[in-house]
């Protein structure tokens, strides 16, 4: 067991050198562990500053009428507020856990490309930086949407579209290179007897993520170079005087798009499918079917990509096939939740923060994939497209899904990461407020969306005041919460109880097993037995 | 100052949270669902979405009552002993097959449905054009030579800074368009800029409107009414102020609109020989500059920096009249600038011209007849 090797590491340390002192450390790091972390305060930053706009959406539409914020600035907010939570938060949040957890999970010293590892997480910074000094600019920041529809984001734009293209294309970088790090790792890296059918889950569902990126993000560099050369260089890719074709651009846009709600995702299922199995001290129900049923998930994904698009006038086959495809992909997503019920069947469940995270995880990303079958009968989609029934829908899977196991994550494993326990009566508030007031926040947009309210408008009719300040209500109550869990964040990282090895009684994995808490800065110099 | 913006704001949220809590107390009915509307395929969408909705309330009761039994029986508190089963082929693929079985069921009818509302192009009684502009709506009747643009109406613009108790906020136009009840109407949408989508949700038509495409869609009305909806795409800066009001009328109410709407345009045209005065010009200029420069180029003529170039001071206002009626004529290629040939009359785009180059801070001196823009179409 762990003791062996915690000797041996121990007597390891002397040879090995430890981090570098100051700045220094975190600039020049090739530390898998050093870069997860790096990776989750980035994103951890990119939620606040994505957060704070969400406060400000939420003020203006507290009450109707435009009080706050001209609508030009409106849009600017909803835009950037979608893409800093995409690719500033979610996505470099999971890609700090693949850093953190990847090696110690397999067995491996490092990833396996730790040179390039250092440069994907440091263009990140550049490119934030970039895209949100458009806001103090002529012009604004953007103000077309998280999915930047030509026309109105190519010829209808300002001069600041190309600060926005370059940071597309520098995130697109960095993701690439990410994915091809995490590839190489799980591939070559695996200590022996690591099998592939033997992998966690976590591991398992973000190797399939990393081939959706390479496979997507050079489709979103297409796009944004297409209109780069739309806007400068004389060509009509989107440009129907041209004899181009906007529609064309959804498409390319969704090509992407779909896949990417999956990449925030499948990372996600490998989470809670680490976390439930401990708390229930039970094994995970139907390991092989999950691998199956992400791979499908995965595969599907490209198959369904116009079910955003019904209302472009598409060809009635094509709507047919999209709407068949896209409700298809509820029998992979409902697998995975009947196993996680199943693995709770009979088991000997404790309650600590992670699990309470993930138990919230399972019933409102269950809520979320209801209204996605929903939303997939594409003659009802005429009505829900569009609408807050639509915001409902995505932030359903994307907050109270992909978010909520970004924290159960943080609280499963920041006593692996720093020794330290989190203090547990504040991980349940912390749950229990946030959990409340997510649901004031975004159930309520379910009922003004099927009552008739657009998405993305400043401002609205006297039928829906109701139900949008009780929105705001939770959002500012949601927005606080998570202030709070920077304190305890901070609060872990500064000393807490001890954290054992195995920090939870029915945790396994190597991370567990066989390193002890926090590891060391160098881990699995030698391979550890795999049982 | 800036404190007692800050207060009034304070107070104006106050009293909202305050009118909120009453009104919803004076309001019997809270609106949570999707509308049945009034055409045939707006009550099959609604049949479809509460038979999906139910289907999903049943899954859900059954999976998050398997969740919570568990939960509360299967604890380690209550000295629960973990089982051990991990695997089982045969369950795998009942909650494969069953799901898929639903799944039929919701794809048989979601078909005929949408089979239905792809069907606009047989047997429509009257063909309706509606073409999408940065921010508000252009009608035309196919057949019968009448076309007009129809805009977010002034009493809601003018009380946007405290709507409370405005009936029909954002939701009003200066000109509705007018139908018939049950008769098929085709609709035809386009757009002369971006992509926006015409939605009223009961006629249950959302259709983008696309520039350099033809959608269709179709309805039939059969319940006499107003009818209100939104653009439903993000169309630029007052994608929220571009509301579409639909009045349902009797074939008889709707032959006698036509009538009157054709006589308003004869008279227009005639009025378009007349010389005008410069006074006439700059009162009928100010309305259209209100209802359709403003948006971008400002109520006062200040623009947007970065965004809308400024009128007051532009040189191209300032310079001679020609080329300023071309760029208003004709728009500007590559920019957000359209061609109002297509949106305004020759007397509405003489007088925003000229109110353009003598008011908003100019005061060039010249005046432009609607003849002048005849010869410049
Ligand atoms: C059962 C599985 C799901 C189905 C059937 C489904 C279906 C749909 C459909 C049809 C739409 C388009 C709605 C419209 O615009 O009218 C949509 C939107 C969306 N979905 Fe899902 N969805 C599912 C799960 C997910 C998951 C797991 C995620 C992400 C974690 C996700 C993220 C999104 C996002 C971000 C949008 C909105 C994009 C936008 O327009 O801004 N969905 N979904
Ligand atoms: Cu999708
Ligand atoms: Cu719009």
């Amino acid at each position: 067991m762990y003791t062996e090797t915690t000797h041996d590491a121990a007597h390891g340390e002397h040879h090995d050198h430890g981090p570098a002192k100051g700045l220094m450390r975190w600039v020049t790091t090739t530390n898998h562990k050093d870069i997860g972390t790096l990776y989750l305060w980035l994103a951890f930053i990119m939620l606040l500053y994505g957060g704070s706009m969400a406060m400000i959406i939420r003020l203006e539409l507290f009450q109707p009428g435009l009080q706050w914020v001209e609508p030009h600035f409106f849009n600017q907010m909803t835009t950037m507020h979608g893409l800093v939570m995409v690719f500033g938060a979610i996505m470099p949040a999971f890609v700090g856990l693949a850093n953190w957890l990847v090696p110690i999970m397999i067995g491996a010293p490092d990833m396996a490309l730790p040179r390039m590892n250092n440069w994907s997480f440091w263009i990140l910074p550049f490119a934030f930086t970039m895209l949100a000094s458009t806001t103090f600019m002529e012009g604004g920041a953007p103000a077309f949407g998280w999915t930047f529809y030509a026309p109105l984001s190519t010829t209808f734009a300002p001069d600041t579209t190309d600060f926005f293209i370059f940071a597309v294309h520098l995130m697109g970088i960095s993701s690439v290179m990410g994915a091809i790090n995490i590839i190489a790792t799980i591939l070559n890296m695996r200590a022996p007897g690591m099998t592939l059918m033997k992998m966690p889950l976590f591991v398992w569902t973000w190797l399939i993520t990393a081939y959706l990126l390479i496979a997507v993000m050079p489709v979103l560099a297409g796009a944004v170079t297409m209109m780069l050369t739309d806007r400068h260089f004389g060509t009509s890719f989107f440009d129907a005087a041209g004899g181009g074709d906007p529609v064309m651009f959804q498409h390319v846009f969704w090509f992407f798009g779909h896949p990417e709600v999956y990449i925030m995702i499948l990372p996600a299922f490998g989470v809670i499918s680490a976390i439930i199995p401990t708390f229930a001290r039970k094994p995970l129900f139907g390991y092989s079917s999950m691998v199956y049923a992400t791979a499908s998930i995965a595969i599907l994904s490209f198959m369904v990509w116009a079910h955003h698009m019904f209302t472009v006038g598409m060809p009635v086959a094509g709507e047919l096939y999209f709407m068949y495809a896209t409700i298809l992909i509820s029998v992979p997503t409902g697998v995975k939740v009947f196993n996680w019920v199943t693995t709770m069947w009979k088991g000997s469940m404790t309650f600590e923060t992670p699990m309470l995270w993930a138990l919230g995880f399972i019933v409102m990303f269950t809520i979320g994939g209801f209204s996605g079958l929903m939303l997939g009968v594409a003659p009802v989609d005429t009505q829900y497209h569009d609408t807050y029934f639509v915001v409902a829908h995505f932030h359903y899977v994307l907050v109270t899904g992909a978010l909520y196991s970004i924290i159960a994550a943080f609280y499963y494993w920041v006593p692996k990461w720093t020794g330290h326990m989190y203090d547990e009566k504040l991980g349940k508030i912390h749950f229990w407020w946030s959990t409340i007031a997510v649901n004031v926040l975004f159930f309520p947009q379910h009922f003004v969306g099927l009552a008739g309210m657009p998405r993305r408008i400043p401002d609205y009719s006297l039928q829906f005041a109701e139900f949008n300040a009780i929105s705001s209500i939770g959002g500012f109550a949601f927005g606080l919460a998570q202030v709070f869990f920077l304190y305890i964040v901070i609060k872990t990282i500064r000393g807490g109880e001890k954290a054992t090895a195995q920090v939870w009684e029915g945790a396994t994995g190597l991370e567990f097993e066989q390193l002890p808490s926090p590891p060391p800065y160098h881990s699995f110099t030698e391979a550890p037995p795999v049982r | 100052m800036i404190f007692n913006k800050l207060s009034r704001r304070f107070l104006v949220v106050v009293t909202g949270l305050v009118s909120m809590f009453s009104m919803s107390a004076a309001r019997a009915e809270y609106e949570l669902n999707m509308t049945q509307g009034v055409t045939p395929i707006s009550q099959d969408i609604y049949s479809l979405h509460m038979l999906v909705f139910w289907i999903c309330v049943v899954i859900g009761v059954v999976v998050f009552g398997a969740m919570a039994w568990s939960i509360l029986h299967h604890r380690k508190s209550k000295g629960a002993v973990a089982a051990n089963f991990h695997e089982s082929t045969t369950i795998e693929i009942v909650w494969t097959v069953v799901p898929l079985l639903i799944l039929i069921g919701i794809a048989i009818p979601a078909t005929g449905t949408l089979l239905d509302l792809e069907d606009a192009k047989t047997n429509a009684d009257i063909t309706l054009q509606v073409t999408g502009i940065q921010w508000k709506w252009k009608y035309t009747y196919v057949d019968e030579d009448v076309s007009f643009i129809s805009s977010l109406a002034q009493s809601s613009r003018d009380v946007m800074s405290d709507p409370t108790g405005n009936e029909n906020y954002l939701l009003e136009v200066d000109e509705p368009v007018v139908l018939p009840i049950n008769k098929k109407i085709r609709f035809l949408f386009h757009s002369s800029d971006v992509i926006h989508a015409w939605w009223v949700p009961e006629l249950a038509v959302k259709q983008d409107s696309v520039p350099g495409f033809i959608n269709d869609s179709w309805a039939t009305i059969e319940e006499p009414g107003i009818y209100r909806g939104q653009c439903a795409e993000l169309c630029g800066k007052d994608h929220g102020f571009m509301p579409i009001v639909v009045n349902a009328v009797s074939e008889a109410e709707y032959e006698q609109w036509l009538v009157s709407k054709k006589e308003e345009a004869a008279a227009a045209a005639a009025s378009a020989e007349q010389e005008w005065s410069m006074k006439d010009l700059l009162a009928r200029g100010e309305t259209v500059y209100q209802a359709n420069c403003s948006a971008c180029h400002g109520p006062t003529g200040a623009g947007i920096p970065g965004a809308f170039p400024a009128m007051t001071g532009s040189p191209l206002v300032l310079g001679d009249a020609a080329g300023h009626i071309d760029v208003v004529v004709n728009g500007k290629a590559g920019t957000a600038m359209a061609a109002f040939k297509g949106q305004l009359n020759d007397v509405d785009l003489a007088a925003v011209v000229t109110y353009e180059r003598n008011a908003l801070g100019n005061s060039v001196g010249d005046m432009v007849q609607p003849s002048a823009i005849k010869n410049a179409r």
